[in-house]
């Protein structure tokens, strides 16, 4: 009980600002709100060892891509396997926001699986639009979607935390964003029906559910629903993937945070004229790679989030 | 292989006297409406690192994912306006025109 005095709302007066050090800070969140910190002063390291959980999201990996931006996705992806198993404090598990695949061959997903079962931790999945290119997705839901439901979402509870995977990138409109759709929205509303508002929600998905920049369609329509029905919540961290770089936001409880890739890096929003593969010298590369490691020391303490590239 | 099944078969059921190119490049379809006469084959060729696809909003023609330079072909034997999309990248829309 003494945690939960420890951690009022009165924390939220905490939050300092949006720090950013390159690709590389802490996020830490009281009360449900991030405070930006950067990496070189982070308590959070000289907090090691101290147990809770720990989780690993990777995204955008893409194998099958052989454009110039990157020529050898599986290597790269190869590198940040190596780097979650060096880590002296391995996950718990690894989440994928999808993106597995670039062309959702069958030959792209056995890589892929193949390459993910180095890992000693489990992987739960949610699908990008990549990974659903044929079929309607079958090939994903063939080998991801055991126990989950419509297209791939699925929720799951890890040491007081709520985890939800959504799906946000089937049965697209014409001249929109990524879409939910009713169904899903019907079971989210379920699913956390009988949740405390004090239960910690971690909610993952592909593309990103704050509009991060919709000419680019880098955003979902019906994302402000599914909010709707976290409102209550104190803590919500949405982790997405799509844009292939790090973005962050803070909107009241919820905080939005999205991964690099582990395959090529997308430009900033409106800095070139489409959000398609960027080029950059072979030896920035993996500067712009890599994935997010997610900590919660335990159920009312900060959840934080640090963004380690390819090259750290 | 699929591509190429449709192709043939888009082949087979007209000569059309008419053709029309629409490359996809940077996210968008470059002639994002155009008129045409009916029979007129239009071929849209992806330009981009990524796959798009060409999906009519009726559901009168789909395409598979193209990959950087594969091309999908469709023969507009009626008149009437055709409304597509890119079903990966929604936000890519693009009409097609067809008079008698």
């Amino acid at each position: 009980m003494a945690n939960n005095d420890e951690h009022t709302t009165d924390r939220r007066g905490f939050l300092e600002c949006m720090a950013w050090v390159g690709t590389g800070a802490v996020w830490t969140m009281a009360g449900g709100v991030l405070k930006g910190t950067p990496l070189e002063a982070s308590p959070h390291r000289a907090a090691k060892g101290h147990g809770g959980l720990r989780f690993v999201q990777i995204s955008d990996s893409h194998i099958g891509f052989d454009k110039p931006a990157n020529t050898d996705v599986t290597a790269t992806l190869r590198e940040a396997i190596a780097k979650i198993k060096a880590s002296p404090e391995p996950p718990s598990f690894v989440l994928h926001t999808g993106d597995l695949t670039h062309l959702s061959k069958p030959s792209e997903f056995d890589t892929l699986q193949q390459l993910l079962s180095e890992l000693p931790v489990p992987v739960f999945y949610v699908p990008g639009e990549h990974d659903v290119l044929a079929d309607d997705g079958k090939s994903f839901l063939q080998r991801y979607g055991k126990g989950t439901l419509g297209a791939g979402w699925h929720s799951f509870d890890k040491d007081g935390v709520h985890f939800i995977g959504l799906v946000n990138v089937v049965d697209l409109k014409a001249g929109g964003l990524g879409t939910l759709g009713r169904d899903q929205l019907e079971w989210l509303e379920k699913d956390v029906r009988h949740l405390k508002s004090s239960t910690p929600i971690v909610v993952f998905a592909h593309i990103p559910l704050w509009s991060v920049y919709p000419e680019w369609g880098w955003g979902t329509d019906d994302a402000a629903q599914a909010l709707g029905y976290l409102k209550r919540f104190g803590s919500v961290s949405v982790l997405n993937g799509h844009i292939h770089q790090v973005m962050q936001k803070v909107e009241g409880h919820v905080s939005f945070h999205t991964a690099m890739s582990t395959a090529f890096p997308q430009p900033a929003p409106g800095m070139a004229p489409s959000p398609g593969p960027m080029k950059v010298e072979a030896e920035r590369l993996r500067s712009l790679l890599g994935l997010s490691r997610v900590t919660f020391q335990a159920v009312n303490h900060p959840i934080a989030i640090t963004d380690a590239t390819l090259d750290t | 292989m699929r591509l190429r099944a449709a192709m043939l078969a888009v082949m087979a059921m007209a000569a059309p006297a008419h053709t029309g190119d629409i490359a996809i490049d940077n996210f968008a379809f470059t002639a994002p409406a155009i008129t045409v006469p009916a029979g007129t084959t239009v071929t849209w060729t992806n330009r981009d690192d990524v796959p798009h696809t060409v999906v009519s909003t009726d559901k009168a023609f789909k395409s598979p994912a193209l990959d950087t330079d594969q091309t999908f072909s469709h023969t507009f034997a009626t008149p009437g306006t055709f409304t597509y999309y890119c079903s990966l990248h929604p936000r890519m829309t693009g009409q097609i025109v067809v008079n008698p």
